[in-house]
Order: structure tokens, then C-alpha cells, then sequence
């Protein structure tokens, strides 16, 4: 039997306030707390609730047979958790019926697996351990932020004992291969790849209310009609995209609504696909092949590559400034400190520096809060620069503390790190001194 | 096609972004084949001018042929017009202008021109005098040439357009270059609106430098909007002298302000954005280079903010100090209040400084490697100064795209776009 996984990408980032290089070293809130709770509660009102009360309905009426997945990322669930805890609710009801699968992610939505494993792996530990105690079932599949994957991240997330990964089905890896089977990682077999088919993907999340396009009206008839010219052979259509696909970048008005809550009818009853989720897949079906990744792939533009996060000098300066902090972070404890790292991650901040759009269309700016990509990295690097002097203390503070504690037979030693810094040990006591003796002796522990 | 174009000053000794302009406007259209006929007035010596001592007839006269190429030479005729005009004088201006300089100093001088003047002690009046008489001028001149379109820029040759249109009925295009409303804010001088909207009444077509001054046009003249087109100013490519061996003295990093210090400038925001800056990183030179009825006041504010050793004045600049002051810049800031388009920003990207420009500035418009903020969000000006000087990705990102940006903004391009409206306007196939 054929199968049509659908599974839809859950996030939000937390957008920055205007922040100012002044601010740098007085201010230590970042986060736009006004646009983010607006927008969470406006895609909650459009998209969340209403597309997981109609998911729910479906499930109901065909019982069983309607499967679908999601990733919801850690920034998101935080967010719903301040603002929204009404839609963690309706995808706990989801989670009951058996028919979800809870796909993993970082934590953060971050790019992690391109600036440090250690981090990319903690992240993905935090958020699979996070949808476990909120949803009740370990996920086995993992989805990386934008879908990015490699031969090498493969390795890594099968080593971690994922079962199945998700990324694009980019055609300069496929070449004349389909996405529609299953394959395996490169370098680790037991790891499953599934390849989204973007066409059909980008048929219902990009095209859909394009009027020009030449398919528009796109109804659920028409679209199994689709299903049912593929090669019989061809065993699984994989459709990810984003979930605000329903009624947020797909208005209610567009009739997107309509044509998933009749896709299952039209899917059982004119063709012989039925749903899978990934997990299911990996338990019925085997890999066709290896596909080969040596450069990482996103779902992004037609290059489906890194460049709208990586791609120029802006985006190689705020990650370097970023990951470099990686090793100092790794000594500090403090939850607050370690909460912004990871909301400083999150890949949107970077897509917000990226310059493509300046020749390449409208994608770009229409989810961009920022009038250029420069104003977007000025206001991230000041951010930065207040979290690297925040991070700077927490260590001199955790320093101090450790040689205080050892250093009854070394006075020389304490002097010279007092003096070192004295300014940045005054100013540490503030936010350090509060959280930072409790926490290091956790530590020590 | 044939032109008759009524303008003002020519480099190299101009005083502002206009001369450049038309100038380079002239030479895109004789790239595309077409004739003009160039009208200036000639102001005479023997005026000594405060603040604007560039403005010397035969000095332009001289450089003028040195400049031209040959195929510009077969194309464009040039013509002057005895005249006391000087292009961005408000008549208030002038008649101090005049009264100082002309009447109280030079009480004995028996030029032709002066002589004329009967003084009438009112404000303005002889400004108005001076365009009614360039239009008379022209008028003999609008008799004698043959063309098929009349263009004039800016409100001190409307009256000079029209007076050919009607002589010739020929059709008018006139060519904003600014409005009486960025020159003045709110405080409009009535009779020069008057002047610059029946200008624009009278034409048959109304180019402007920028989509923010055809919304002026449209929102404030009552102009409509389907004759309205925008043509957006270009830049003369130049191989600038190598600046390598220009020396700067001091170790800090230097951010300037370069053009008049008057309202229309934002100099005032320059100086508080200064501060800001200032308050967190003292590693850093102003500078304020141009001179203008705001510079007192700039001056003691600097002062009063105890900013003075970080905080320089340079007087007016022209020329190749011009050129040397943007080598020795990191930053250039045009905080226009309101700019209709504004050329100098091209020149420092030219010289590879990264720029940082007021959203109500035309350039804004066709710019995307600068950094824009609104003229009086003196917080996110600070910001973005701040920010060119301490990420290195942003002068790296404007090193890279910044002078190819400009170097594509080209006058055969935009003179193109205005040989389609002069097609337009008198109705000629192409």
C-alpha cells in the first residue's frame, strides 16, 4: 500500500526588540515581547487552533486511518506556554488519539549543526526529552531547522538512535532518482532519509491561492488525480511543509481549510494511498538506496542550500560572534543565561540578515520584521555583544568562586584575577552573585 | 530631438547636487543622440558672494570646454544668460545677499545689470525681478533656436519655460529637483510656491528626482499624478584620483556630515546622534564639513554637550577637499529632514565609506546597500553609526557591493527614461 506522510513544522522564533548598542551592558532583555505575543495569538487564532480542531474531526471520522506528524521547536512551545497554553492543550488531544507522531527537532530551531556538534546534540536531547514528558511518546524521527541535512548530520542524529530523518528532496541530490521511496544515510545505513516532494509540497503551501498559476482552483479531487498519475511502483509522497500553511500564510479565505478537511475522503476513497506517518514508514517499509549529501541542503529558495542563512558577510560574522561563545557557555550555569543562548540561536535571526530577497522576490521580506537585512544584524550584534559580556562575568564570577574555594594556599593567584578585571567584577555581582553560588555548587555536586 | 533646456550652474564649480545633475543629464542625452540647447545665467564678478565665491562665470566658462568630450561638443550648445540669479538662494537670501554685498559695498559699481536695479527695500522682490528678467532674456534666446521640447529645472526657469512655450508652443517639460518644501519645512514662501506650481501647471509633463518628491508634487501642488513621472538622478562615473596617499592624522575612526547646515539638512540630528555615540565610545571624530545659517547654533551645541575635542568644523569644502575629506571618512551620514534626492551619499560609496541616510531622502529609494533610519530617530542614527564602526560585517558587505551599487546608476539610464517622456509629451515616434 501506498502512502502520503504529511507532517507540518511548528515554529516561532522569539523576534528581538529594537535594541540599541546603549542598551549594550545595562539592559539585558532582548526579545520583543509585544510582536511576539501578538503574532502567537493571532497564528493561534488563525492557524493553530482551528487546523488542530479540524485535524482532530478527521481523526475521528476515519478512525485510524488518518496519520499525521508534526515538530513543534522549543521557542514555539515556550510561547504557547506564555501565551497560548490552549494550543498545547489541543496537541496533547491529538497526541491522545494515537494518530500523531511527535517529531523531534533542536530545541531552538537553531543552525547548531553548523556551528558545534556538542551544542546541535544537547539541543536535540533537551527537545526530544521535552516532547516526551509533554506528549508522552520518544520521538524516533528527527527533523532538522529548514529541513538542513547532510551526509554528516545524518551520521550524527542515526548515532543518537533516530530511526528516520526528514529533508528536502532537493533535485541536485536526487538527479533522476524519485523522492518518493525511502532511503538511508550515506554514511550511517540504519539511519532512514525521507525526501520531501516539493512540488506537491509547494503545490498546497506555496501556490495554492495563486490565482495565476494555471492548476488554481486546487481542490482535493484534483489533487489525488495528481496522486494517481505517479508511478505505481513509487511508494510514499512525502508533503512537509509549514503548518501555518493552513490559514496563516494560506488565508481561511483561500479555502485552504476546505481542501484538507476533504483530502482524506478524496485520498480513501478514489485512490490507493492511505497516510503513514514517518515512524510507521520505518517500521513497513525498506530503503531504496543511499542518497549521497556530502553539502548540506535546506528547503530554502531553488538553490535549496544555506545561503539564506549563511550566505554573506552579515550571516558568517553574527554566527562566528555567536559560536564563539560556545566554550565559555558550556562553564556557565545560570538558566537565564543559558535561555538566551538559545533563543539567540534560532535560524530566523540570521534569515532576517539574509540579502537574497534584494534580487530574489518577495519570500524573503514577507515574514522579515526588519526594513533591511543590515538593520536586522545591527540590532542582533548589539544583542550579542550585551550577551557576551553577560557570559564574560558568569565565567569570571564561576572563576573567582573555584579559586576562592581552593585557594587558601594560593592568595597570589586570587589578587591577580581580581585585579585583572576589577570593573567587570563589580558589575557582575549584580546579575551573577543572585543565581551563581547556588548553581555552582549544583555543579560541583 | 531637438532641446531647449533651461538650467543653472555647471561643474565643476557648482554649488549643489543640481549643476551635477543636469550636467549629467545633458550628457546621457547626447549619448542617445539628442540636441540641446543649454541655457545658464551668467552671474557677473563683480558680485562677491558669501558662501558661494564658486559660482564664477568664466571659471565655469574655462572648465566647461576643458571637460567636454568631442561628441558632446557636437551635440550640446551653450548659452549664457546675464543674470544675478544663483540657484539655491531663498529670496530673503538674496535680497541680504544683495543689499550686503551689491548695495552697501559695491554702492559705486556700474555694471549694466546692477544699474537696472531699482532697490525697493521690499523682501524678494528683486529675486522675482531677476526671474521675470531671465525669462525675458530667454525669450530672445527660445526665438532664435529651433527644438522640438522645452525643459527647465527648478522653479527659478519655470517662468523662462513657459515664456519659450508660449512663443514656440512647443511642449514644457519641467524637471524638481527639490520644492519649496524641502528647502523651507512648513514655512513656505508663498510667492515662490505660486511660481513653482504654475510652473508645474504649465507643463505638459513634470519630471521629478524621486518617488518622495512626485508625492510632494502630486500631495501639495495639486499636480495630477498620471503627468508626473519620476526620473531618478544618476552619477557621472569618475576615475577618481587614487585616495591611498591621502594621511589621516588622527587614530580614530572619523564620521562625517558633508553639505549645507541648514534645516533641510538635519544637522542638528548629526550632532545628537554625535553624542550618543560618543557617550559609549570616545574613539571616535565628528565631522561637520559645509556651512549654512545653522552652523552657530551647531557650533554652540557642540560646545554645550562638551564635545568640542571629538566634534570638528570644517567650513565649506569644495573640490579636492571634497574627495579628501570622504577618503579619511569610515562613515558618511545624510540625515536630510527632507531630500528630494541627494547625491552626495553616491559619492562617498563611490569612495567606498559606507553611508548611513535619512528614509525621507530620494536616494533612499535606490539605494539598498546603505543604511536607512527616519531623520529624527536620533536613536537608531547613533545605532547604525555605531554599528558600521564596530561590525566588521557591515563595512565588509559595503565594501563589496557598495560602489558596484552606484556605479550602475548610470545617466544614459536615467536620460533614456527622459527621452521616453519627451516622446511622450510631443507625440514624435521614437
Amino acid at each position: 500500500m501506498r502512502s502520503v506522510c504529511l507532517y507540518f513544522q511548528v515554529h516561532q522564533p522569539f523576534r528581538l526588540r529594537t535594541y540599541r548598542f546603549f542598551n549594550i551592558g545595562q539592559d539585558h532583555y532582548y526579545y520583543d515581547d509585544y510582536q511576539n505575543r501578538h503574532i502567537i495569538r493571532r497564528v493561534a487564532e488563525k492557524c493553530y487552533l482551528p487546523a488542530n480542531r479540524m485535524m482532530l474531526q478527521l481523526i475521528n471520522e476515519f478512525g485510524k486511518a488518518f496519520k499525521i506528524s508534526y515538530s513543534i521547536s522549543g521557542t514555539a512551545l515556550d510561547q504557547f506556554e506564555q501565551y497560548t497554553p490552549e494550543v498545547i492543550d489541543s496537541f496533547r488531544m491529538l497526541a491522545a488519539t494515537g494518530c500523531v507522531e511527535f517529531v523531534s527537532e533542536t530545541e531552538y530551531h537553531s543552525l547548531a549543526c553548523l556551528g558545534n556538534e556538542k551544542e546541535f546534540i544537547r539541543q536535540v536531547e533537551m527537545h526530544t526529552q521535552r516532547i516526551e514528558t509533554l506528549f508522552s511518546q520518544k520521538p524516533q524521527t528527527f527533523r532538522n531547522s529548514e529541513l538542513i541535512y547532510s551526509d554528516s548530520i545524518g551520521e550524527t542524529i542515526g548515532n543518537m538512535g533516530f530511526h528516520t530523518m526528514l529533508t528536502e528532496g532537493a533535485k541536485h541530490i536526487l538527479g533522476w532518482k524519485s523522492p518518493n521511496y525511502i532511503y538511508c544515510n550515506n554514511l550511517n545505513p540504519k539511519l532512514r532519509v525521507l525526501l520531501r516532494n516539493f512540488r506537491l509540497s509547494d503545490d498546497m503551501s506555496f501556490r495554492f491561492s495563486e490565482q495565476k498559476w494555471s492548476e488554481w482552483p486546487l481542490t482535493a479531487d484534483k489533487f489525488v488525480g495528481w496522486l494517481n498519475t505517479m508511478d505505481p511502483h513509487e511508494e510514499v509522497v512525502n508533503l512537509f511543509m509549514d503548518y501555518e500553511t493552513i490559514g496563516e500564510h494560506q488565508q481561511k479565505e483561500t479555502g485552504i481549510f476546505d481542501f484538507f478537511y476533504h483530502l482524506p475522503k478524496a485520498v480513501f476513497t478514489n485512490s490507493n494511498f492511505s497516510f503513514a506517518t514517518p515512524e510507521e514508514l520505518y517500521q513497513r517499509l525498506q530503503p531504496m538506496g543511499a542518497i549521497s549529501v556530502p553539502y548540506a541542503i535546506s528547503w530554502a529558495d531553488e538553490e535549496r542550500d544555506l545561503t539564506a542563512w549563511k550566505g554573506n558577510d552579515l550571516q558568517a560574522e553574527a554566527l562566528s560572534k555567536l559560536y564563539s561563545l560556545s566554550d565559555d557557555i558550556s562553564k556557565c550555569n545560570d538558566p537565564v543565561i543559558l535561555r538566551d543562548w538559545g533563543y539567540l540561536q534560532s535560524s530566523n535571526h540570521f534569515y532576517y540578515m539574509s540579502t537574497k530577497w534584494f534580487s530574489a522576490g518577495e519570500i524573503h521580506k514577507n515574514y522579515n520584521p526588519y526594513g533591511s537585512p543590515y538593520d536586522a544584524f545591527i540590532n542582533y550584534m548589539n544583542a550579542i555583544s550585551d550577551f557576551s559580556i553577560r557570559v564574560e562575568e558568569c565565567v569570571n564570577a564561576i572563576g573567582k568562586l573555584t579559586d576562592e574555594t581552593t585557594s587558601a594556599e594560593k592568595p597570589k593567584k586570587v589578587k591577580k584575577v581580581v585585579k585583572s578585571s576589577p570593573k567587570k567584577a563589580a558589575t557582575a555581582k549584580k546579575p551573577a552573585s543572585v543565581k551563581k553560588p547556588a548553581s555552582v555548587k549544583k555543579a560541583k555536586k | 530631438m531637438k532641446v531647449l533646456m533651461f538650467g543653472w550652474e555647471f561643474p565643476p564649480h557648482i554649488t549643489g547636487g543640481l549643476g551635477t545633475a543636469c550636467f549629467g543629464l545633458t550628457k546621457g542625452l547626447a549619448k542617445h543622440g539628442v540636441e540641446v540647447v543649454f541655457v545658464v545665467p551668467k552671474s557677473f564678478g563683480d558680485e562677491p558672494q558669501e558662501g558661494f565665491k564658486l559660482i564664477n562665470a568664466s571659471d565655469i566658462e574655462l572648465d566647461f570646454t576643458q571637460t567636454l568630450t568631442r561628441e558632446f561638443r557636437e551635440k550640446i550648445s551653450y548659452m549664457e544668460v546675464g543674470s544675478n540669479l544663483v540657484p539655491y538662494l531663498d529670496p530673503e537670501e538674496f535680497e541680504r545677499w544683495y543689499s550686503e554685498e551689491v548695495i552697501e559695498n559695491k554702492p559705486e559699481t556700474h555694471s549694466v545689470y546692477t544699474r537696472k536695479y531699482q532697490f525697493s527695500g521690499k523682501y524678494g522682490a528683486n529675486l522675482m525681478e531677476e526671474v521675470s528678467r531671465y525669462a525675458l532674456v530667454a525669450l530672445s534666446v527660445a526665438a532664435s533656436v529651433e527644438y522640438d521640447v522645452i525643459h527647465a529645472h527648478d522653479w527659478l526657469t519655470y517662468a523662462a519655460g513657459i515664456a519659450a512655450k508660449k512663443i514656440s508652443g512647443k511642449p514644457l517639460v519641467v524637471h524638481v529637483h527639490a520644492t519649496e518644501f524641502d528647502r523651507s519645512g512648513e514655512n513656505v514662501n508663498k510667492v515662490v510656491y505660486e511660481i513653482e506650481r504654475n510652473g508645474m501647471e504649465a507643463a505638459d509633463r513634470v519630471i521629478t528626482v524621486s518617488n518622495f518628491t512626485r508625492q510632494i508634487v502630486i500631495e501639495r501642488y495639486g499636480i495630477p499624478a498620471e503627468k508626473v513621472f519620476t526620473v531618478h538622478n544618476a552619477v557621472e562615473p569618475v576615475d577618481k584620483p587614487d585616495q591611498d596617499d591621502v594621511t589621516k592624522h588622527v587614530r580614530e575612526k572619523i564620521v562625517t556630515f558633508l553639505g549645507r547646515v541648514t534645516y533641510q539638512k538635519g544637522p542638528d540630528y548629526f550632532v545628537e546622534a554625535a553624542h550618543k555615540v560618543l557617550k559609549r565610545d570616545p574613539n571616535v571624530r565628528f565631522v561637520m564639513a559645509g556651512s549654512g545659517d545653522l552652523l552657530n547654533r551647531m557650533i554652540r551645541r557642540v560646545a554645550q554637550l562638551k564635545m568640542g575635542t571629538r566634534f570638528h568644523f570644517t567650513g565649506f569644502l569644495a573640490g579636492p577637499e571634497v574627495d579628501h575629506m570622504f577618503a579619511m571618512s569610515d562613515v558618511y551620514v545624510m540625515p536630510s529632514v527632507s531630500e528630494p534626492f541627494g547625491i552626495s551619499p553616491l559619492e562617498a560609496m563611490r569612495t567606498n565609506v559606507p553611508v548611513v541616510i535619512s528614509k525621507q531622502s530620494g536616494v533612499a529609494e535606490v539605494l539598498q546597500h546603505a543604511l536607512k533610519v527616519d531623520f529624527w530617530d536620533i536613536d537608531a542614527l547613533a545605532d547604525a553609526i555605531y554599528g558600521i564602526l564596530h561590525y566588521d560585517g557591515l563595512r565588509k558587505m559595503f565594501a563589496k557591493y557598495g560602489k558596484s551599487e552606484v556605479d550602475s546608476l548610470l545617466w544614459e539610464n536615467a536620460a533614456l527614461k527622459v527621452l521616453d517622456i519627451y516622446y511622450n509629451a510631443t507625440g514624435h515616434n521614437k
